[in-house]
């Protein structure tokens, strides 16, 4: 496995400066902005939508029907996603999906009128909150069970409202678990690659997708390394963003010993 | 707890919150609005899924054909890659489970008990994966499995080393959180102290004591695996994923059927797993 390891850094070996000049083409660019914001859209969402879903399932029992179930589905959707999700809102939102066949005939309303967006970047963004949510809630309904009813309790006992515990307690204490699992969702988007894989099969928007391209393209000869170049710039980004994480991970773990 | 009836005299008065007094616990109302209206939200895509099986194709209406095809095995040579799929998955995971237990469990072991201070190290290494993007991973691991494959041939198991890393981290986290549970070292030392050899304390005591977090390992990996497409596809290798994607272009019914059939599973794997740990939380404290 080690062998394995130190493989994936050869693979960027001897690099000659000319790989990393693709990284400033601007096509190379626009990819890497497209992935970002992405990324950075579904990570905001999914982590909005999820906190509030972990709020929900704050106080249920750990042991109850209810936590069982959703900890498993959050662990399907988040880890076992990929293809199948991309299936299914195919099967929601492509041409005669569920969803736009009602839209269509009940509602009188095309969402396609204006071009069919589903199959190229926007159609991303559905699809991956369908993975981000539940990674949240697994990421961050820890860090909210963590909060100690003493707390709430010295709250009420200084005669602080609900209002006030989130104002001055909760929130505060929460801040670097939940922008740490903002981060986590960022980079969480930023690698995936099942998803987009299965629902744009041409062209190559993102960048795992112009990595594809790189790694199977038949065309662009005597570009090879074009693949490492991408797979070093996304590195990089993964770096800073994991690097901002477990910064924030050492602030947060201050509350939940 | 004094302050309760002063609390719910100041906020709302509520029947939810006599029972627990003071709380930053959302109300019964509250938690079932949201998760009622994010449940729906999330039932969408699978029921469309469920819906499209039962299309009955261009004749229209519903029809549980394409489940009986399915079940009854009707299926032809031409759905050969699914078979080949599901049997090469199956494969691979029983390889990265058996490469975990050999590699892993083993080498967790000692560090706990001999070399504590390589503890943080081999975290760091364990976990290196989750911030390594699959498909950065498959750029590096192409040079590699040429190597591979002139030293293994190109067979389907070989993904399982690739699948042992991606896996990685969550099989670490599952061993790690029962063998902290556990106190390894005094029960080894009682052990040795009474005549045991290692072998012996390896077999008789410490793997029983971790066999929660060992099939918590074994089922994650499983999971990993059989839902893994990223590095199956653009190495050209053949597995359950890739194969759903193929067939779907040719019958995206019997396609669809399976991805169902698969997130059941997974489901079922994940479902076992959260129980399997409760009892383990629950047995420790």
């Amino acid at each position: 496995m080690l062998a394995l390891g130190t493989g994936f850094f050869d693979a960027d070996g001897a690099p000659t400066l000319d790989n990393l000049l693709a990284l400033g083409d601007p096509v190379v660019l626009t990819t890497f902005g497209n992935s970002i914001a992405l990324s950075a859209l579904t990570a905001v969402l999914g982590a909005l939508l999820g906190a509030v879903v972990s709020y929900a399932l704050l106080g249920a029992r750990p042991e109850g029907a209810l936590r069982s179930v959703v900890d498993a589905a959050s662990g399907v959707l988040a880890q076992f996603g990929g293809v199948p999700l991309a299936f299914a809102f195919i099967a929601t939102m492509g041409l005669n999906g569920l969803v736009t066949v009602f839209l269509k005939t009940t509602l009188g309303l095309d969402p396609y009128a204006d071009g069919i967006w589903f199959y190229e970047m926007p159609g991303l963004i559905l699809p991956y909150l369908y993975f981000q949510v539940p990674l949240m809630v697994i990421v961050f309904l820890p860090a909210l069970e963590a909060l100690r009813p003493q707390w709430v309790e010295a709250n009420a006992t200084l005669g602080g409202t609900r209002l006030a515990y989130w104002r001055h307690i909760g929130l505060p204490v929460l801040a670097p678990s939940f922008i740490g699992s903002l981060l986590l969702l960022f980079a969480n988007a930023f690698s995936a690659y099942a998803t987009a894989a299965a629902i744009i099969s041409q062209g190559s928007q993102i960048v795992p997708l112009q990595i594809r391209a790189a790694l199977t393209s038949e065309t662009v000869l005597g570009r090879a390394n074009l693949a490492g170049a991408l797979a070093l710039g996304m590195i990089v980004v993964m770096v800073v963003v994991m690097s901002a994480y477990s910064l924030l991970e050492r602030r947060a773990s201050r509350w939940q010993r | 707890m004094s302050g309760a009836p002063k609390t719910s005299a100041a906020v709302r008065p509520t029947r939810a919150r006599a029972a627990r007094p003071v709380t930053a616990v959302p109300s019964r109302a509250t938690r079932a609005v949201i998760l009622a209206v994010v449940g729906v939200l999330f039932a969408i895509p699978l029921l469309a899924l469920v819906e499209f099986t039962l299309r009955g194709g261009l004749q229209g209406g519903y029809t549980l054909d394409h489940w009986i095809a399915v079940f009854s095995g009707g299926l032809d040579r031409s759905y050969k890659p699914l078979w080949d799929g599901l049997g090469n998955s199956l494969v691979l995971a029983i390889v990265t489970v058996l490469l975990m237990l050999v590699l892993l469990v083993p080498t967790m072991i000692l560090v706990r008990l001999r070399f504590p201070r390589l503890h943080r190290p081999l975290e760091f290494l364990c976990l290196l994966p989750v911030t390594i993007p699959a498909i950065v991973l498959v750029v590096g691991l192409a040079p590699v499995y040429s190597v591979i494959a002139r030293m293994f041939g190109s067979g389907t198991w070989t993904l399982a080393f690739a699948y042992g890393i991606l896996a990685l981290p969550y099989a670490y986290r599952a061993i790690q959180s029962n063998l902290v549970a556990v106190d390894v070292a005094t029960l080894s030392e009682a052990a040795r102290s009474l005549g045991a050899g290692w072998p012996t304390v390896l077999a008789t005591v410490i793997l029983p004591n971790l066999r929660r977090g060992l099939l918590a390992a074994a089922f994650i990996s499983i999971a990993v695996v059989l839902g893994e497409f990223t590095i199956a596809s653009l190495l050209s290798r053949t597995n359950l994923q890739t194969a759903i994607v193929l067939v779907s272009k040719q019958d995206p019914y019997t396609a669809y059927i399976v991805i169902l059939l698969s997130l059941v599973f997974a489901f079922l794997l994940l479902f076992a797993i959260g129980r399997i740990g409760g009892r383990t939380r629950r047995s420790v404290s």
